[in-house]
């Protein structure tokens, strides 16, 4: 599926429920399923600057796709990253860095979408574009 | 129950805000310790300041400029009678309690020798850290710190042990933010003068609930921000002793703190403007005094009482809960319960919580010290203020649980 497309499924999926709480439920479900970074790479190099709790990211490239793993202290955030993982990982480089990230606005998490908060999730979402411009580099 | 030697609702009413809803609930406002919030009497202070008499103060000769020079010096002076300092010069209006700080610190630079040694405690806020190193950087002054103990509190045979001959100046604050201890600040002031070491108070966390009388605790720099006790932000004051505060070189050049200027040489004005250089925020040094008649009318020791009460009730309530730990000491402190849950991050409850209207702080609340101290991320921060109420208190308890049920 592209990119596009499965944030079409994030997007119907969170359409289903009626108010905040179902949606946090949601999210904290999603946290759980999250791709487990390795431990060997919760390193300080690897922590996500701007967010209140602490977020690892690691990328590495399988052909031409790069696939995320990732980690955090706070179950919130793992559930913002594991939405963002799941519409980015195992896609294109290039794909990636072309990706909108408007649906974030749809499945009414735009609060944490505002540079301020201390969540970081802006701070994710350039994390994981910095990584496909990286590898995008390296496949040129 | 809560015998409450304040009427509350009469109360609540001066503050427009606490009718707000968040997130489609009713606000219930327990980060106090960060920002208080602003009664009717300041705001419309504020709004009667640029509706009538906005203007520059100590230099027109015009109406409007001598109205707003006399109702800030005015503030002045109720601050000084607030905190009960000898002279109105004493009092120098900042931009809040860092302005304060760094204001002292910058100060004694030009005192301070290599091998002079300075005092900070373990439970400081980061501001209150990071002049002091930067002055050490500067002079080659040491910094020395007094420990912390898992009680919260600190160490006070330690601190007897640090004081030297060497020892030039000694800096703490009265009530920490993080933990909401209240230090024995009558003791590290005496203790600093046997040696000859000056006191520099942070008074920022104490100012909303305790009335500290400067000259009785013999402090020789005391700050305080506005913005904690019902006033603006950015305005704040800094108390020093006459006889420091002519000792201090001024802090910023600029109008208003010179006497006379010539390109071979200037002369700075007398105390306070020596310290005031440039256009002040006048309208929120007058609010700042507003705000402090709005707390004297209702009193602080119906207020320290009433707040005492808060925190009783909702530390027995929190506490019931299922692996709910509360940091420092539970008796000699301000009305500020620092807390976390086994298991939960406090950023997930501070979550929860905003979703249900409740305003905490959740971090390492600017003291990453005593987080390290105590090996945790941070920690879930509900601050009282006098208009809070047991029902909200009730909230917050019913909240949290809600918040540990759906992240357990």
């Amino acid at each position: 599926m592209s990119i596009k497309e499965i944030q079409e499924e994030i997007v119907d999926e969170f359409s289903m429920f009626e108010d905040w709480m179902q949606r946090y439920e949601y999210m904290i479900e999603l946290g759980k399923s999250l791709p487990m970074i390795k431990e060997e790479y919760k390193t300080e190099d690897n922590i996500i600057k701007g967010c209140q709790s602490k977020v690892w990211v690691h990328a590495e490239l399988e052909g031409d796709k790069l696939v995320f793993t990732a980690d955090s202290d706070a179950i919130i955030t793992k559930g913002i990253i594991a939405i963002l993982i799941r519409a980015f990982s195992n896609q294109k480089p290039k794909d990636i860095i072309d990706a909108d990230t408007s649906f974030i606005d749809e499945i009414g998490l735009k609060e944490h979408l505002s540079p301020t908060r201390a969540n970081g999730l802006v701070s994710m979402i350039k994390q994981l574009k910095l990584y496909a411009v990286a590898y995008q580099t390296q496949l040129n | 129950m809560i015998q409450t030697v304040l009427d509350i609702l009469s109360i609540r009413k001066d503050f427009p805000i606490l009718n707000r809803k968040v997130n489609g609930y009713p606000l219930v406002y327990l980060d106090n310790a960060a920002t208080s919030q602003t009664p009717q009497k300041v705001i419309d202070t504020i709004v009667d300041y640029y509706s009538r008499y906005n203007a520059n103060i100590h230099r027109g000769v015009h109406t409007l400029s001598q109205e707003a020079t006399d109702i800030y010096e005015q503030a002045r002076q109720k601050i000084q009678k607030h905190f009960n300092a000898a002279k109105p010069q004493e009092i120098i209006f900042t931009s809040g309690t860092t302005h304060g700080i760094n204001l002292v610190a910058n100060g004694f630079a030009s005192f301070l020798k290599k091998g002079d040694e300075i005092i900070v405690s373990a439970l400081e806020h980061h501001s209150n850290i990071v002049p002091w190193q930067m002055l050490c950087e500067r002079t080659g002054a040491v910094l020395k710190v007094i420990p912390m103990g898992l009680d919260g509190k600190l160490i006070m045979a330690e601190y007897h042990k640090l004081l030297s001959q060497r020892t030039k100046l000694v800096f703490c604050n009265h009530v920490s933010n993080a933990l909401g201890t209240i230090n024995p600040i009558e003791e590290i002031i005496e203790a600093a003068h046997k040696v000859g070491a000056a006191v520099l108070i942070d008074g920022a966390q104490a100012a909303p609930h305790i009335k500290a009388d400067v000259q009785k605790l013999d402090v020789d720099f005391y700050v305080v921000s506005a913005h904690k006790m019902c006033g603006p932000t950015g305005v704040g004051m800094l108390y020093g002793k006459e006889e420091w505060l002519n000792k201090l070189p001024p802090y910023q050049g600029g109008g208003e703190m010179i006497a006379e200027v010539t390109f071979e040489k200037t002369t700075y004005a007398d105390l306070p403007h020596k310290f005031e250089a440039g256009t002040p925020n006048i309208c929120g040094g007058i609010a700042f005094g507003a705000a402090l008649d709005y707390m004297n009318a209702i009193g602080f020791d119906a207020i320290a009482q009433y707040e005492h009460e808060l925190l009783e009730y909702a530390t027995k309530e929190l506490l019931a809960i299922d692996g709910l730990k509360i940091y420092g000491d539970l008796k000699e402190k301000t009305a500020v319960i620092s807390f976390n849950i086994e298991g939960l991050h406090p950023y997930d409850i501070g979550s929860i919580l905003d979703k249900l209207g409740v305003a905490v702080r959740t971090g390492h609340h600017c003291a990453q010290p005593i987080m390290d101290f105590y090996k945790i991320p941070g920690t879930v921060r509900a601050s009282f203020s006098f208009y809070n109420t047991k029902e909200e208190v009730d909230i917050l308890v019913a909240s949290v649980r809600r918040a540990k049920t759906m992240l357990s």
